[in-house]
């Protein structure tokens, strides 16, 4: 990088350089990007990650297959539950395991429940990245539903250690299917409120929209999934292109944007929500009592082998791959984290825009630290 | 305009609704522990023998992920007088509460119905090591905690009451003696122990 050098084509002014972070309000986490500026204008940004990086990928070949659930947790942290399943289901695919039914519509209406609250978030916080204070109350006030709903059954509101090798934990409480239903109705008024209170608002969209156009080909290009890549106008959603455990047998829309901009990126998340909601009620409406844990040997020791599973998290396509070497530690583990993904497109979207706009760019992207530096 | 007299709208109706909010330290307003949240775990006493559970056979010692607990065993002595069941019993036991992620992977290995994740939770302390559990202090969590919930064993072996006891393991050994029955026609094998 040769910042510090650069002189303007006038030769009278010199570039100015800015830490944005690593401590800054709006970078989500630790992270820091250095912008050049001239003037109001971004020549240049660098952002500089593994502020939070623990070594998570290799503290896993360390652990037991059933101990790395745990450090899977903390990858996502604010999708907790999508990260387990993505491991989960990638260690299940080396052991050939057949889940019980239960067990399966267990872990989407979670899963569901726990993008919905990811929204959440992001939409609470984008409102503040944009100077609105309001919307993070209702935001929070939304996700402590779904969170308390979560203590009901997991025990924790955010490090679950949940969804197992094989299964789930436990069955859902007695009282989980009458919580459950009072959650969904709250959520539906709480959405439309929601949109109501931020979506069409005028100065909420003088900040946003036409900000950072993406094209469908730089997207591509930069290897760009999930909400972000849909607002360019691509429908592309592993849950719909290469349908993971019992998404085939539900009814539900991709939404996609037509000009990659900020708002889009921000509107199609308030109708994920709505989706989402679509997908829990009819999980509801299928499920059946049975069993949650699949038979097996106490001691997970997968065949010799590896395996690459993909999931669609609320960031993105969520990708681990998983190397057996036959023992009890897993030989090897790759997160494909879309956060990472997501992240490399923040120098192409920053050129050219104005100062006051890389916040909202950046929040834009949606990304959770934990699982960019992992 | 349109929007943001609708979004003043929002704001207006939620001003009129209750709080959802709960004071936390006060004790009366905050909001209720559900049933089955993974606060600290915590050492559970067997009230028909007067004992512990634990026999210190350091299963949860090994598989915990932070390696936060230290355990030793001795000779039960209630079982050479012939009071107890239990060959070996716990000795000692430390958890390192700082270190604890509260996974619930102990309670989840545990043969004995020894571990249980208790609904204890603060861990602000005072003194620097105030946070390092010792047998002792588990076993309180564990009492307060078996008297809150109206906790019963798990396991047949461990119920208290002898009649239900025995009534129970006779069901579980005719249950047991019927599947081996069924897959000796089938010629099926057991595929090991289901979690």
């Amino acid at each position: 990088m040769k910042i510090s050098e650069n002189i303007n084509e006038s030769g009278s002014t010199v570039d100015m350089l800015i830490n944005m972070g690593p401590q800054h309000p709006s970078t989500h986490g630790v992270f820091r990007l250095v912008l050049q500026l001239d003037g109001e204008l971004i020549v240049d940004a660098e952002p500089h990650i593994g502020y939070l990086h623990r070594g998570s990928e290799k503290l896993c070949e360390t652990e037991s297959y059933s101990q790395v659930v745990t450090l899977f947790d903390r990858l996502d942290y604010v999708a907790n539950l999508n990260s387990e399943l993505a491991y989960c289901m990638a260690v299940e695919k080396l052991l050939e395991l057949q889940i019980p039914d239960r067990a399966w519509y267990i872990r989407t209406i979670l899963c569901e429940l726990n993008r919905i609250s990811s929204h959440m978030l992001f939409y609470g916080v984008y409102g503040l990245d944009v100077g609105a204070m309001t919307p993070v109350l209702y935001g929070f006030r939304e996700r402590e539903r779904i969170q308390s709903l979560f203590e009901q059954v997991t025990g924790a509101r955010m490090m679950h250690n949940y969804i197992r090798i094989g299964g789930v934990k436990e069955d859902t409480p007695p009282e989980f299917n009458e919580n459950l239903h009072a959650v969904v109705l709250e959520l539906e008024k709480a959405i439309e409120e929601c949109d109501e209170l931020l979506t069409q608002n005028e100065a909420f969209l003088a900040r946003t929209k036409n900000i950072s156009c993406l094209t469908i080909e730089d997207a591509i290009d930069f290897g760009v999934t999930g909400p972000i890549l849909r607002s360019t106008g691509l429908v592309e959603d592993v849950r719909i292109s290469e349908p993971y455990g019992i998404y085939d047998r539900f009814d539900f829309g991709i939404p996609i944007g037509s000009t990659g901009d900020c708002w889009d990126r921000y509107y199609i998340r308030m109708q994920e929500m709505r989706e989402s909601l679509s997908i829990i009620k009819q999980a509801i409406k299928q499920m059946e009592p049975g069993e949650v844990q699949a038979k097996m040997r106490r001691i997970v020791r997968p065949p010799k082998g590896e395996c690459f599973v993909r999931t669609e998290s609320p960031r993105g396509d969520l990708g681990v791959f998983l190397v057996s070497d036959g023992s009890q530690n897993p030989y090897r583990v790759k997160v494909r984290a879309p956060s990472f993904a997501n992240l490399q497109a923040i120098k192409h979207m920053l050129e050219g825009v104005y100062v006051a706009d890389a916040v909202v760019i950046l929040g834009s992207l949606d990304i959770v630290l934990g699982e960019v530096d992992r | 305009m349109l929007g943001s007299i609708k979004g003043l709208k929002v704001t207006l109706s939620t001003m009129m609704r209750k709080p959802v909010t709960a004071q936390y330290p006060i004790a009366n307003k905050r909001l209720d522990i559900k049933k089955r949240f993974m606060g600290f775990p915590a050492l559970l006493w067997d009230d028909s023998n007067s004992e512990p559970y634990c026999t210190g056979c350091m299963v949860c010692v090994r598989e915990c992920p932070t390696q936060c607990m230290t355990a030793t065993m001795a000779d039960n002595k209630k079982f050479s007088e012939g009071k107890s069941t239990r060959k070996k019993i716990i000795d000692s036991f430390g958890i390192n509460l700082s270190r604890c992620i509260v996974c619930g992977i102990c309670v989840d290995v545990c043969n004995f119905d020894a571990i249980e994740m208790s609904h204890e939770h603060e861990l602000s302390k005072f003194q620097r090591n105030a946070n390092r559990a010792n047998l002792k202090s588990l076993l309180a969590m564990g009492k307060t905690f078996q008297s809150k919930i109206k906790w019963e064993p798990i396991q047949i072996k461990n119920i208290g009451n002898p009649d239900l006891r025995e009534r129970l393991q006779a069901a579980a050994k005719a249950q047991s003696e019927k599947i081996n029955a069924n897959e000796g026609k089938m010629d099926g094998k057991p595929e090991g122990s289901s979690l």
